[in-house]
């Protein structure tokens, strides 16, 4: 544990933070865990000074859907190893998904999650299943698992197949006000699909995704909400399709929210093909990279240009409320095989901040735009009051970023257990040099 | 002139020199099995594993007979004597055959790009004797070696596709030749199972029915359908598919009057084509498996190292 700060003053920093609309020079007076007070100049007696002159202070970044692994799957990640990883790139909250073993579908596995988390240096916030072993089939006990501290519902990896008992979902988890995080696929129409139907299927001969598997079940998921008058909130938005289902329902008022992976972001099909992957490779992961590289297979799958483009407009315009990383940590192992054979998931907590930056360089988000996309909307989206933005009183969760700093990714030296990105050897500008959870300094580069 | 590549993964990336390269060689093997003794001591001391993890008679028989004709030591690996079926990974079993020091490892596998994993992984040269519905790079130019004896392979040469092009290496391998020798390639398949978007990265002609694709054929190439399909919903039944795709003699009378008939086996008779047309004097179906040999043994020569 790094060391137990009294008060902390964080002087001459850029603050942006998009909850109070503030962009400029500001001293930030932390004391006991939370923000004091914010002055473009605040002398004060505290424990420690930080001079930030030329650094950016953010309010720590929050990701609504990480798989973290533990319980069940400690070799691809542990609660503690996923914390470290999201902390170096700048996340003070994670959401974690419920397709560990077992299934974080009972209120023991979420105290479990929690109970390993107090050594963990971010706040880890377990999402629980909407159904038992997520089968579809029989409801949590919702009112149970809220009370063992679980922020929302989902079933993520799946879909909800059973229109009804998705009704039902959304009616009784409105109840605890907790958010239904939906995975959106129809399930016969993905089917043993690896990759976007599209040019790169049509080429290579591997099995298509098409994007209507995903839209299909995003209309049936909106229908419902808006039925039900309920919120919803659709994981990993991947097509042009599904942006514009958002965006409509947005229109008619449904309270429909969303998410974008930098993944998807970033990359389009080609890039399972795409030979320039070639160079930056860990040794070891080599040869699976040759051609058809399995850092490049997730559901749901990297698609066309048209739709990565479609994405970055929605995330710019707020269509897209948030950045997630859908970090899905896998085995060096389980990813040196077949494209065919393996698991779906890239990693995201330690590249996911500087890709965003990189969309302020590229000018489709501005930075306060950032900041709403990392920090505020998450945090609203899960009803979080403490966090996501800076203003007095608010826990002292925040990330120092220096823009200007250059770095080359290598998966070799993340704190993730895992290494499988497809960002391996990108250069990248912008990286996170402090972490800062509750005050304390968590993460130092 | 010569074929320097380690590796023949597809057609996709080969140039047209190093297609009529690879077809030049394999005309003059053609004569080795007209000879009382059928062998040549083009690649003695060298070692080829046939990697099978997809059943094969035919393609596995003819790298064998074309490897054992260059007095080449030809072992055959199948999956279901391996150790694959014990849980081993692709690339530890690969490691293992690497560890025997072979020159050249053939191999099938189901899974597209698992030549390209291999092949990126060992030092001896890998040939992709098809990998999913990806790429089939002998099949091909065996192909295009037996179009060959009969059309010049050049611009103003049509050649019809039909069948399920969407899980067919073979058309995909064929595909890529054709278009660089710069032939007009014609593909017709049920709307199910043609992939979406392959007129946007191929020069080719999508036709709806088989008709369309058969006037003015040179060649007519019929793809096997996989029975097991049916399960798929990709069509309501063998019956409605020979109906509507199957090859019969009235049907053929629309391409070209000295149009060839190829097909890549093994065939279902009475289902994409009749006996009377498989059988029939335009068939050169059987030409396809002699030339495969001919085929294997050029590809094999080079990689072998004897042509550079």
């Amino acid at each position: 544990m790094s060391e137990k700060l009294f008060s902390l003053l964080l002087k001459n920093g850029r603050l942006i933070d998009a909850g109070q609309n503030l962009d400029g020079n500001f001293d930030i007076f932390l004391v006991d865990g939370k923000v004091r007070e914010l002055a473009p100049t605040l002398s004060v007696t505290v424990d420690q000074v930080i001079d930030l002159k030329g650094l950016w202070v953010l309010p720590g970044a929050i990701d609504l859907h990480v798989h973290l692994r533990e319980p069940g799957f400690e070799y691809k990640e542990t609660i503690l190893s996923g914390a470290r990883a999201a902390v170096a790139g700048g996340f003070t909250s994670v959401a974690c998904m419920a397709n560990t073993n077992p299934v974080n579908d009972s209120a023991t596995v979420t105290r479990f999650i929690l109970e390993q988390a107090r050594s963990a240096p971010a706040k880890v916030l377990p999402i629980a299943a909407i159904s038992q072993g997520m089968q579809g089939e029989i409801l949590v006990e919702m009112g149970d698992l809220v009370e063992a501290g679980a922020v929302a519902f989902s079933d993520d990896g799946k879909t909800v197949p059973n229109s009804k008992l998705l009704r039902h979902a959304m009616e009784y988890s409105s109840l605890f006000e907790k958010p239904l995080f939906c995975h959106c696929q129809d399930n016969a129409l993905f089917a043993d699909g690896l990759v976007h139907e599209g040019v790169i299927s049509a080429a290579h001969g591997l099995a298509g995704i098409p994007p209507l598997a995903e839209e299909i079940d995003i209309a049936r998921t909106i229908m419902l909400a808006e039925y039900l008058k309920v919120p919803v909130h659709i994981c990993h938005l991947s097509t042009r399709g599904g942006v514009e289902l958002v965006k409509a329902a947005k229109a008619r008022g449904v309270r429909v929210t969303a998410e974008a992976t930098p993944h998807h972001l970033f990359l389009d099909e080609r890039a399972v093909v795409d030979l320039e992957y070639r160079e930056a490779l860990d040794e070891n992961l080599k040869p699976s990279m040759l051609c058809y590289n399995t850092n490049t297979k997730m559901s749901p799958p990297l698609r066309s240009a048209e739709d990565v483009a479609a994405l970055r407009q929605a995330l710019a315009e707020g269509t897209i409320d948030a950045i997630a990383t859908d970090h899905a940590p896998h085995e060096a192992t389980e990813k040196a095989v077949e494209y065919g054979l393996a698991p779906f998931g890239v990693v995201g907590l330690e590249t996911a901040l500087s890709l965003a930056l990189r969309l302020v360089q590229e000018g489709v988000l501005t930075p306060l735009q950032l900041v709403a996309r990392m920090s505020s909307a998450p945090a609203e989206i899960l009803g979080l009051k403490d966090r996501g933005s800076l203003a007095p009183g608010m826990a002292a969760d925040l990330m120092i970023v220096d823009p200007e700093r250059e770095w080359v990714v290598d998966p070799g030296k993340f704190y993730s257990l895992a290494r499988n990105t497809p960002f391996a050897g990108w250069c990248l500008k912008g990286q996170v040099v402090k972490t800062i959870v509750d005050g304390q300094i968590v993460f130092s580069l | 002139m010569g074929f320097k590549r380690k590796d023949l993964l597809g057609t996709r990336d080969l140039s047209a020199v190093e297609i009529r390269t690879l077809l030049e060689s394999a005309e003059s093997f053609k004569e080795i099995a007209e000879r009382p003794l059928k062998k040549v001591p083009a690649l003695r001391g060298k070692t080829v594993v046939n990697l099978f993890f997809e059943p094969s008679t035919r393609t596995r028989t003819s790298f064998e007979i074309a490897a054992k004709r260059l007095s080449a030591d030809a072992v055959n690996m199948s999956a279901a004597t391996s150790s694959v079926v014990k849980g081993e990974s692709l690339i530890d079993t690969v490691d293992n055959i690497q560890a025997m020091a072979p020159d050249i490892v053939v191999i099938r596998h189901r899974y597209v790009g698992a030549a390209h994993l291999i092949a990126g992984r060992i030092g001896a040269s890998v040939i992709n004797a098809g990998d999913g519905a990806n790429e089939h790079p002998t099949q091909a130019l065996l192909d295009l070696l037996t179009i060959a004896e009969h059309k010049k392979l050049e611009p103003g040469l049509t050649v019809a596709i039909i069948g399920d092009i969407a899980h067919s290496r073979v058309a995909r391998s064929n595909i890529w030749a054709l278009t660089t020798l710069g032939v007009t390639v014609k593909v017709c398949a049920p709307p199910t199972m043609l992939p979406r978007g392959l007129e946007e990265i191929a020069e080719i002609c999508v036709c709806r029915r088989p008709e369309e694709a058969l006037v003015g054929a040179d060649v007519v190439m019929m793809l096997r359908i996989q029975l097991e399909r049916q399960d798929r919903l990709l069509f309501p039944s063998i019956r409605d598919y020979a109906r509507i795709f199957g090859l019969n003699r009235r049907r053929l009378e629309l391409a070209r009057p000295d149009a060839i008939v190829m097909h890549p086996g093994p065939m279902n008779r009475g289902v994409e084509i009749t006996s009377e047309v498989a059988d029939g004097e335009r068939s050169v179906i059987l030409n396809q498996v002699s030339n495969g040999v001919a085929l294997r043994m050029a590809v094999l020569f080079f990689l072998g190292g004897q042509g550079a």
